[in-house]
């Protein structure tokens, strides 16, 4: 059954008198992978925030999961944001585990998820000590734990050599067949029509059906 | 039950990310210790004069190099972190209780520290019964400027000035918590009653964990 889990109606975010986000129209239902691109300072990362209801809109509408209060909506969205959010005096482990604590999960799990990842010979590597990869692939094995039903990422793909590109196109994959979507930012036009079922342009705020 | 437990984990990492990265411990410690030392010889005061008003100077200092303990916790702050909190659903309420147990924590084994330094370089001569109560005075000075250094953080949060304007959010809200500590010790050798100073502090604690508690959601998404 297809479920409308996105859908925002002439959204507008403004920051210190500056319209970010300047009428968005956009909707995304079950199981669609939807790419968008844009210059830089176009709003993308904003748009993602806003429809994570991580920041909130100045006009317009944003509905979640058909209409589901907004604390609980969050809970069922992951996000890989372009800055990894780990702890750099903590191990690759320990902030998957403190990120498995506080979501309710058992160590097992999160030992089951870095092993998946990749991470199992290197998850006693500090944080502030590992590549942009390694953390990347954190993110990816705490998403696995916790399998969102949509999954935003921004700009999630650079710096990923392949084996990590590998292990995030399957987790879209899978979100995507789990009755979950995934809104991916990205600059890389090509990969964007390759992975996902429509692509869309932000200029200057304003979004659009990609030419 | 899941409130405590969040809050817990989130001191408890808290602890553990400041034992590796040892700010407090081997940065503000010792440069307050010096400080400590440098401040009455550039001052010229005998020694006997100073081990009069030692214990003045250590809640003097104790203040001025505790905003840097109670503001360490901005460390680990960052938008992505917060974003991650809030789509996880960590409740902002028990964030806000869990950085104030690292941070008193921590503020408590500062003014300890700065405490034995006071004693071993100033040899304080205290009246009887002063030593009890600066313990008693030391936990509750130390709960109310971890409480009052979380709240300010959260106030300051996402602003490019924040360690400043978190400071300047703590001085004068930690005048009511100097008074208290400090003039429980000296109503001791004034042989008057400790007991309005004791009960201003716990006054302040107790409004300074309702007002974090209340305004923690607010504050989350006033940042966002």
């Amino acid at each position: 059954m297809v479920e409308r889990i996105v859908e925002t109606k002439d959204l507008v975010v403004e920051r210190a008198g500056f319209r970010i986000l300047d009428g968005i129209d956009l909707t995304v239902d079950t199981s669609e992978v939807v790419g968008i691109s844009g210059p830089n300072g176009s709003g993308k990362t904003t748009l993602l925030r806003a429809l994570a209801s991580l920041t909130s809109n100045s006009e317009g509408e944003l509905a979640l999961f058909g209409g589901m209060d907004h604390s609980q909506a969050r809970r069922r969205i992951g996000l890989i944001g372009h800055r990894p959010y780990l702890l750099p005096h903590l191990t690759l482990s320990e902030n998957l585990h403190h990120i498995a604590r506080l979501q309710g999960f058992s160590s097992e799990r999160a030992d089951k998820a870095l092993q998946v990842v990749g991470l199992e010979g290197a998850s006693h590597r500090r944080a502030g000590a590992s590549s942009f990869g390694m953390l990347r692939r954190v993110e990816i094995a705490q998403q696995l734990l916790d399998r969102p039903r949509l999954l935003l990422l921004d700009e999630a793909y650079s710096g990923l050599d392949d084996d990590a590109h590998q292990l995030l196109a399957e987790l879209v994959r899978l979100t995507a067949e789990r009755s979950g979507a995934v809104i991916m930012v990205s600059h890389d036009k090509s990969h964007l029509a390759k992975t996902c079922s429509r692509t869309l342009i932000l200029t200057a705020g304003r979004l659009a059906p990609t030419p | 039950m899941r409130f405590w437990s969040d809050a817990i984990e989130i001191a408890r990492v808290d602890l553990v990310t400041e034992g590796r990265a040892g700010e407090t411990f081997r940065l503000v410690v010792p440069f307050a210790v010096v400080a400590l030392m440098i401040i009455p010889m550039a001052l010229d005061l005998r020694l006997s004069l100073i081990s009069e008003v030692a214990f003045g100077l250590y809640w003097a200092f104790g203040l001025l190099f505790g905003l840097q303990v109670a503001l360490r916790q901005l460390v680990n702050d960052s938008q992505e972190r917060r974003d991650m909190f809030r789509l996880i659903g960590v409740d902002p309420a028990a964030r806000f209780v869990g950085r104030s147990i690292s941070a008193t924590v921590l503020m408590i084994g500062f003014l300890v520290a700065l405490g034995l330094a006071t004693v071993v370089l100033f040899t304080p001569e205290p009246s009887s019964g002063v030593w009890p109560v600066l313990v008693v005075a030391t936990l509750l000075a130390g709960l109310g400027l971890s409480e009052l250094g979380t709240i300010a953080g959260e106030i300051a949060a996402g602003l490019g000035s924040r360690t400043s304007l978190a400071s300047l959010v703590i001085a004068p809200l930690a005048l009511p918590i100097l008074l208290g500590a400090s003039q429980a010790v000296e109503a001791v050798g004034r042989e008057t009653s400790i007991l309005p100073w004791i009960l201003l502090l716990i006054a302040c604690d107790l409004a300074l964990a309702v007002t974090g508690v209340a305004l923690a959601k607010p504050l989350e998404e006033a940042n966002a």
